[in-house]
């Protein structure tokens, strides 16, 4: 059973260099383009991991983390925040806020995906 | 007769003296319950009688039936200066009542620099020149008595064995000693008023005048039938007629004038008018009733001096009887039984006041001026309470002046006449004058020159009076008075410097006050005063302006704890009254009292005007300094501190701008602060921003790069996207660095600027070429309505050309391929003229218009695949056009698409 990561950035080449990278790993994806539409996809089908970037238009990456949290039925999601914003307490807030893992744009395309495969308990699966 | 007046007569003086006793203690237990008796105008004028004495009431009927009208100027001169008693007097008593001065002497001493010198020479000029007047008084009771004894029990005969009474003079003396310690010695703070005394004197006067009154209604109506019938009498006798002209006065109208001067100063300056009008004085503005009030009763009082004097004349014009006696001897011919005790006890009273009242200012002279000078010299060490002991020196000076007074009587009496004496004390008392009042008038009078001024005047009385006196009784050899001393012609005490013509009396108050006020102006023209006597001389002259009190306050500098300072004032006052005092100091200044605390120099002040009231100036001063370390302050310093505190006020001055300067600084600078922080915010949220775009691109260059790297099996197509991809985020990071770098550039006022005559509507259709490529890429119509005209600006062609291309550009992305359509318009208004690039894209909500131009802003797209742009293009373009003074705006519907418009200003008419 392949786990269903959803993609949630607003800038269209990122998600589609992050839809190529997680196809490859053989996982289902969903991508969305602004945090109001990553809350309707996750009610819609719940994803096992959710990539998801700060700064977007009309929810941004720390409101729908938070939104996520406060409901536990959603509580099995791993999120990894991506932000370009480097500064640490921008990071420190976003795990604050539940978020399991932060990646610094630009990031290591092959660190991104060891960590979603940890965080998936694939490591061992499928050594890097 | 069924009683003998032997020893009927004593008896009613001691019960009239008891009753005075009576008087004094009811008002004493009035004043400590607060409903004090003396708290009236009435009152004060009453005491203010004090001023006749047995010289007035036996004395002046014995001048006026010698010198006729002679007796007038002892009433004419106070009625006379009483009309400028607001003047001097209320001065005089403002003074005293601030610096709680309590003697002639003391205001002396303290108006000149507090000098003990001074006050102890004054003192002791004035025990001199009034110890005769005491004594003159005991003289008038024993002989009044005396007369009353053997003429009541005799009936009248002029040849009645002399019965001498067991000395009733010594006697009278030690009762009225005992009364003037009762009433006059209770408190130590003479600045405290003596109720009683001042009731008993007040209520003396009424029986002064009241018995005068009556002798003289009994002797015109009684003896004579009235005036008419008196004067008619009289005017028949030549000699008596003579009486009624100014011929009848020794000296004429120079010793007629000297005399009034004379009686002027005195109703002022002698001891016990000083303590009456000054000390006792309840209440400044009773000042104002009194000098109308003493006047009148000076009137009532002389209205039958004259008749008196002319009836004795009438009935005894063999001479037989002393007309110094008259007043009493008349009564006692007339066989009034009643009225001749009570004419007695009318100058038994007239003495009495005047002894009492004289004793008691005396003994506080003596006590602060002399005594304790001396006493304090050798006390100083002791740390015990000195009031007491005070008051009992005090005591003991009263008993010492009484007996002096009565050893004088005894001793020297008999050669003098009563009215010849009560001259000789004005005569001292008026030495005083020129010192008192230059010195509240006149800020330039000096220590020195007072000093001086005075000892002049005192030495020229001694000469021409005294001891011309002394001289007249045999006391020196006659050869004093006829050859001068030594044989010396131009010293002979009446006829000094070769002046004849005078009376004695004249002549002394002439050349005494000439030279005592040439002296004393002379040399304090030429004197510097110290730094105390500047002071207290504005204290005394400019008694009435306002903050002239504070001025004692610049006297210390030195330093002494509030502990110390009270333990000193405890010494004199008692430690209660000391604390009350320091707790009210303390409570009218809202402050927190502490003993270990230095002493402010205005508590020092105060606590010196404390003492002064119980021990004179000249002695506070010193037990002030015996406590004060550090120095004194000279004049240097006083200078000092008066320039330090002008540049005090000038500094609080300044300071006072200062601070209002800063606060509006600090106003500013808040604002700037706001701006800063602001702007920091504005500053982090950029390159926070920055960041985040320029990460953008930098992601995906990064991301498909690596997914190139690392996967080498990739299909052609999907490898020409990514790399695609790749090569446009490249260009659109250079471009977003270029535009960053311009903003910066714009922001930071580094752009170059290079202006030539542009022409608009061209430059528009060079923009359409430029752009055409990017419309028909995403099949948007472009419409040019810009027409084909020529309108000139000076501007930056390139610049002009970049916005026109950002706008056009900025209008593609956002219209949909297909149906979309973008006009380019030119625009012409008040303002200038400029060009709208409009398009058919999805609009601007109404809230984001204002913000379009801010940088990085970029309007919430939804659903729609979002635009590549940097976010800084219309930023950049504002920037442009309004470097160029123009203006550029949005006008926009939600849904209907937008207007980009701008426009250059016409030119100035000038150019």
């Amino acid at each position: 059973m392949s786990h269903e990561i959803l993609i949630v950035d607003d800038a269209p080449n990122i998600v589609l260099s992050l839809e190529f990278l997680m196809k490859k790993e053989g996982f289902a994806v969903r991508s969305v383009g602004d945090g109001e539409e990553a809350l309707r996809a996750v009610e819609e089908k719940q994803p096992d991991l959710i990539l998801l970037d700060v700064m977007m238009p009309k929810k941004n990456g720390y409101e729908v983390c938070e939104a996520i949290r406060t409901n536990p039925a959603w509580k099995g999601i791993r999120i990894i925040m991506l932000t370009a914003k480097g500064r640490e307490v921008e990071q420190e807030k976003g795990l604050a806020l539940g978020a399991d893992d932060y990646v610094v744009k630009p990031f290591s395309t092959r660190e991104l995906v060891l960590k979603v495969r940890a965080m998936l308990g694939l490591e061992d699966a499928t050594p890097a | 007769m069924i009683v003998s007046w032997s020893w009927l007569a004593p008896l009613i003086s001691i019960l009239y003296l008891g009753l005075l006793f009576a008087v004094a203690y009811y008002a004493d237990w009035r004043a400590a319950r607060d409903r004090s008796l003396i708290r009236s105008p009435f009152v004060y004028a009453l005491s203010i009688a004090v001023y006749c004495t047995s010289w007035t009431y036996y004395g002046s009927v014995g001048r006026a039936a010698v010198s006729g009208i002679g007796f007038l100027p002892i009433f004419l001169g106070p009625t006379l200066i009483a009309a400028l008693w607001w003047l001097i007097l209320g001065k005089i008593i403002a003074i005293s009542k601030r610096n709680h001065i309590t003697s002639i002497a003391d205001f002396i001493s303290s108006r000149y620099g507090k000098s003990p010198v001074l006050g102890g020479m004054v003192t002791l000029f004035v025990v001199i020149g009034i110890m005769p007047y005491i004594a003159l008084q005991l003289k008038a009771i024993a002989v009044s008595l005396e007369v009353l004894i053997r003429h009541m029990d005799a009936g009248w005969t002029t040849n009645v064995p002399f019965v001498p009474w067991r000395d009733t003079a010594l006697y009278v003396a030690m009762l009225l000693a005992l009364f003037a310690i009762l009433f006059g010695t209770r408190h130590l703070d003479a600045s405290e008023r003596h109720e009683g005394l001042v009731a008993a004197i007040a209520f003396e006067s009424i029986v002064k005048l009241g018995a005068f009154l009556a002798l003289g209604l009994f002797v015109t109506f009684g003896l004579f039938d009235g005036f008419g019938d008196l004067f008619g009498q009289a005017l028949a006798n030549p000699e008596l007629a003579r009486l009624m002209t100014f011929e009848a006065i020794p000296g004429g109208y120079s010793s007629w004038l000297a005399m009034t001067f004379l009686a002027m100063m005195a109703v002022m300056f002698l001891p016990r008018q000083f303590q009456v009008l000054v000390v006792e004085n309840v209440n400044e503005g009773h000042l104002r009733q009194a000098s109308w009030l003493f006047p009148l009763y000076l009137f009532a009082f002389n209205l039958f001096v004259f008749p008196i004097a002319l009836a004795g004349r009438l009935l005894f014009a063999d001479g037989s009887v002393d007309p110094d006696t008259f007043v009493l001897v008349l009564p006692i011919l007339g066989r009034q039984e009643w009225l001749a005790p009570l004419v007695y006890l009318g100058g038994l009273s007239a003495a009495t006041s005047m002894v009492i009242v004289e004793a008691i200012a005396m003994s506080i002279m003596v006590g602060n001026d002399l005594v304790l000078p001396f006493f304090l010299q050798f006390r100083k060490a002791l740390r015990e309470d000195l009031s007491g002991i005070i008051l009992t020196i005090r005591r003991g000076i009263i008993v010492v002046l009484m007996l002096l007074g009565y050893l004088y009587f005894r001793l020297l009496g008999e050669s003098h006449t009563l009215v010849g004496i009560g001259m000789v004390s004005f005569a001292a008392v008026a030495q005083f004058a020129p010192a008192i009042l230059l010195g509240i008038f006149w800020t330039g009078a000096s220590r020195r020159g007072a000093l001086a001024g005075v000892l002049t005047g005192f030495l020229i009385w001694t000469h021409t009076l005294l001891l011309a006196s002394f001289a007249k009784s045999g006391w020196i050899a006659v050869g004093f008075l006829t050859e001068g001393p030594w044989g010396i012609g131009w010293l002979k005490p009446e006829a000094l410097f070769g002046l004849t013509g005078f009376d004695p009396i004249t002549h002394s108050v002439f050349w005494s006050i000439l030279c005592n006020t040439g002296v004393m102006v002379a040399i304090s023209l030429f004197d510097r005063q110290t730094a105390v006597e500047q002071i207290q001389a504005q204290n005394f002259v400019n008694v009435f302006q306002k903050g002239a009190r504070g001025g004692n306050e610049y006297l210390w500098s030195g330093f002494v704890s509030v502990r110390e300072l009270r333990h000193l004032l405890a010494r004199f006052i008692g430690p209660l009254a000391a604390e009350e005092d320091f707790a009210e100091y303390h409570r009218q200044r809202h402050l927190q009292p502490s003993d270990d605390a230095q002493a402010p120099a205005n508590l020092v002040a105060f606590a010196e005007k404390r003492l002064t009231g119980a021990i004179g100036s000249a002695s506070a001063r010193v037990m002030i300094s015996s406590v004060v370390k550090g120095e004194e302050l000279d004049l240097q310093g006083v200078m000092r501190i008066l320039d330090e505190t002008s540049q005090v006020i000038e500094y609080s001055q300044r300071l006072e701008i200062k601070s209002r300067q800063l606060e509006a600084a600090t106003l500013q600078l808040r604002e700037a602060n706001e701006q800063l922080r602001e702007l920091d915010r504005m500053k982090d949220e950029f390159i926070s921003t920055v960041s985040h775009e320029l990460r953008t691109p930098l992601t995906s260059i990064r991301a498909f790069s690596e997914i190139l790297r690392d996967n080498e099996d990739m299909d052609l197509v999907e490898r020409r996207n990514f790399t695609d991809i790749i090569v446009k985020e490249a260009e659109r990071l250079s471009r977003l660095v270029n535009q960053i770098l311009d903003l910066a550039k714009i922001d930071a006022g580094r752009m170059e600027w290079h202006e030539v005559e542009v022409d608009l509507p061209l430059l528009a259709r060079e923009a359409i070429d430029a752009t055409r490529q990017l419309f028909d890429n995403k099949a948007v119509r472009l419409i040019n309505k810009v027409p084909e005209i020529s309108c000139r600006r000076m501007a930056d062609r390139d610049k002009i050309m970049q916005v026109i291309i950002n706008l056009l550009s900025n209008a593609v992305k956002f219209c949909s391929p297909g149906t979309g359509e973008v006009c380019i318009e030119w625009r012409e208004t008040g303002e200038g003229v400029g060009l709208a690039v409009v398009d058919n894209g999805p609009g601007i909500p109404e809230g984001e218009l204002e913000k379009v131009f801010d940088k990085f802003h970029q309007v919430n797209q939804g659903g729609m695949e979002w635009p590549l742009g940097s976010g800084l293009g219309l930023t950049i373009s504002q920037r442009i056009i309004e470097r160029h003074q123009g203006r550029i705006w949005v006008e926009s519907t939600a849904g209907e698409g937008s207007a980009f418009i701008f426009t250059l200003p016409h030119p100035e008419p000038s150019s």
